[in-house]
């Protein structure tokens, strides 16, 4: 038994051996991406790197495909055309399940509406990708990281026995957060966290993002359309329209360019309070 | 190959030494807490051979320390972020749920099941009640009954059910006559088949087998329809616009279900005779047209009257049921699934329940 035990161990640690995070300086790497439904092209030509230890901030007009974007990235949708490096590993060419797996043990999704396993509490879910990937965890642990995850992401102490249904709009979206981070993942994806939230809770949330991304040294690819998140928590800001990545780079170099969509995002009225607010903050210097 | 987690243990000075070395993460964990607990009291554990620390590796190390009172050293900034991040008070901090002994949940659930069966009752009766009201109110204010709804579930409720039903039917007559056949020639009795198979169909078996068909198609349809509604907040929205749910939604479904029962009632018991037909035809060398004679001749028309009574209350219980339980669900998508369920199971209850009431009513009014 115990021989069986040690081989298993090792054929665990060969396995993760595969994908290293730290050795790559671009998390994610997209080139000429092509998605369509029908006739309905969405992207087209579409290339975007994300930097490792970054939050990018990805923003667009409704109907811009941000969200198949992050679909696209990690899996759920098919390009037709164009390559997608997450980590140096391209999804549609990994054949083995294996690989397959190790990849996606890197990164964390939280969806726009929590996703939650709506039949299992908020311990429970957070313990659903730990038993997946590492079913000899005893149960003492599995608790004890549960606990612990919970209160990094700031929920009150009797949230972990709580089920989805129970819970408010923030804190289904904390207990979503959570559960994407249970695996320690260095990527993480978030579509939308702060829409629904009222400002007070919104500002938590970005405060609470940027906290656990500088202590988890996160790579974030964060959906927004939320102006104070951008300000508050992203490194640079992707901004999607006509079909492709039209600029990135941090809020003042983009606010240099001339594209009439980007001076109407960033100087409209929501833009410019936002900016206000954001003034005696300086959000883009944490690697320094 | 990177190495997995490990530490080495050495006697110092100052007590015993634990020095982790390797990767102290999730995937490199391998069988270290285990190891880690089997070891006596630990003075100092020493993070600086570390390669690379997770929250798990450092939640590890702050409750080993906790456990021993254990010194941390040599930690890493990065470490040592994780390790303040971790180091607060989790003891209060719950996972599950407070668990009772078995015998008290188990009498909490029988206490529970059973409020719960007699506020479904009542509030079934309350349904129907406000549904009387708001039948009465849409008559007063002359509003027309939504006759497109009520079509649309017509299809839905009788036409589209007739095959099945009409199968079904027609199997249960054929083992009905079968079944009864192997009895009554014991007797000699073969023909009294005619009688088992006519008075039976018409006056139980293809009313309630019917009533158990619609109940299963339709009544679940109407629960998950108008549970899914609530959840996406449909019904809300009629509400705030003026429309009255029970008007659009409810009344419709229970008038469709109370029309189309008598119709399918008669049309499962003609089933049911021709299958019995076929088989006594076959089987036992009855002509049709003896049998049409005699069917005529043994089934009073009071047991016409019996299933034409019975099955528009069985069409109302049916609707009311359905629209009943999926106006109750607040919550979530497995709150759909359990009303839907309880829609089904709890109008068949009824449905055979009334009829038991019915048998013995009919009885006693001399209806034999």
């Amino acid at each position: 038994m115990a021989g069986e035990t040690e081989i298993e161990i090792r054929e665990e640690l060969a396995a993760a051996d595969a994908i290293r995070p730290e050795k790559f300086d671009r998390a994610i790497c997209i080139r000429g991406l092509r998605n369509q439904f029908g006739d309905a092209v969405i992207h087209d030509d579409l290339n975007l790197d994300v930097r490792s230890g970054e939050i990018l901030g990805v923003v667009g007009g409704s109907g811009t495909g941000k969200s198949v974007l992050m679909r696209s990235i990690i899996g759920l949708q098919i390009p037709a055309a164009g390559e997608i490096e997450v980590y140096g590993k391209t999804l549609d060419t990994i054949t083995n399940e294996e690989e397959s797996r190790d990849l996606r043990r890197r990164w964390g999704v939280m969806f726009q509406g929590g996703a939650l396993f709506s039949t299992l509490s908020v311990a429970e879910n957070i313990q659903v990708p730990l038993r997946e990937y590492y079913p000899r965890l005893d149960q003492k642990l599995l608790d004890e990281i549960a606990a612990y995850k919970v209160q990094m992401v700031g929920l009150p102490s009797d949230a972990g026995p709580k089920f989805p249904a129970e819970l408010s709009g923030g804190m289904v979206k904390r207990a979503g957060l959570a559960r994407a981070l249970a695996l320690d993942p260095a990527l993480l994806f978030l579509d939308e966290p702060t829409a629904g939230l009222d400002p007070i809770g919104a500002a938590k949330f970005d405060e609470l993002l940027r906290g656990l991304a500088d202590t988890m040294g996160l790579t974030v690819f964060l959906i927004t359309h939320d102006l104070d998140t951008l300000y508050a928590t992203c490194d640079r800001v992707a901004v999607l329209a006509e079909k492709k990545v039209i600029a990135v780079g941090t809020i003042p170099e983009l606010l240099a360019t001339e594209h009439p969509w980007i001076q109407e995002y960033f100087n409209g009225p929501r833009g410019r309070a936002a900016a206000n607010c954001n003034q005696t903050q300086a959000p883009h210097d944490r690697k320094s | 190959m990177v190495a997995r987690a490990d530490f080495e243990h050495s006697d110092g000075a100052k007590g015993a030494e634990v020095r982790f070395t390797g990767r102290l993460t999730l995937a490199r964990l391998g069988d270290l807490p285990a190891r880690l607990d089997a070891l006596g009291p630990i003075a100092t554990l020493d993070l600086s051979a570390l390669d690379r620390i997770d929250t798990v590796g450092a939640w590890i190390v702050t409750r080993t320390a906790k456990e021993h009172g254990s010194k941390i050293v040599g930690a890493s900034a990065e470490g040592q972020r994780l390790l303040d991040a971790l180091a607060s008070d989790k003891s209060e901090y719950r996972v599950h749920r407070v668990r009772r002994p078995a015998w008290a949940r188990m009498l909490e659930q029988i206490g529970t099941a059973s409020i719960a069966i007699w506020h479904e009752l009542l509030g079934i009766i309350g349904f129907f009640g406000a549904m009387i009201i708001a039948l009465g109110i849409q008559i007063r204010a002359r509003r027309r009954l939504r006759w497109n709804a009520v079509v649309t579930r017509f299809q839905a409720v009788g036409v589209d059910a007739l095959p099945i039903i009409g199968l079904m039917s027609f199997l249960i007559g054929i083992v009905i006559a079968q079944q009864g056949a192997v009895q009554l020639e014991q007797f000699g009795l073969e023909v009294f088949t005619i009688n088992l198979v006519g008075r039976a169909s018409i006056r139980e078996l293809g009313l309630l087998m019917t009533a158990i068909m619609v109940a299963g198609r339709s009544g679940s349809a109407f629960a998950a329809q108008i549970g899914t509604m609530k959840l996406t907040e449909e019904v809300d929205a009629m509400r705030t616009i003026g429309v009255s749910p029970m008007e659009a939604i409810v009344l419709p479904r229970v008038a469709a279900s109370t029309v189309t029962m008598p119709l399918l009632g008669f049309y499962a018991s003609l089933c049911a005779i021709a299958g019995g037909g076929l088989y006594c035809w076959v089987g036992l060398d009855i002509p049709p047209l003896t049998y049409i004679q005699r069917l005529r001749e043994i089934i009073p028309m009071t047991d016409f009257w019996i299933m034409l009574i019975k099955a528009p209350v069985f069409g109302i219980l049916i609707g009311v049921t359905g629209c009943y339980e999926g106006m109750q669900v607040r919550q979530d998508a497995e709150e759909v699934g359990q009303r839907t369920t309880s829609a089904v199971v709890a109008a068949i209850f009824l449905v055979i329940v009334l009829d038991a009431f019915f048998a013995v009513f009919f009885s006693s009014l001399g209806w034999n």
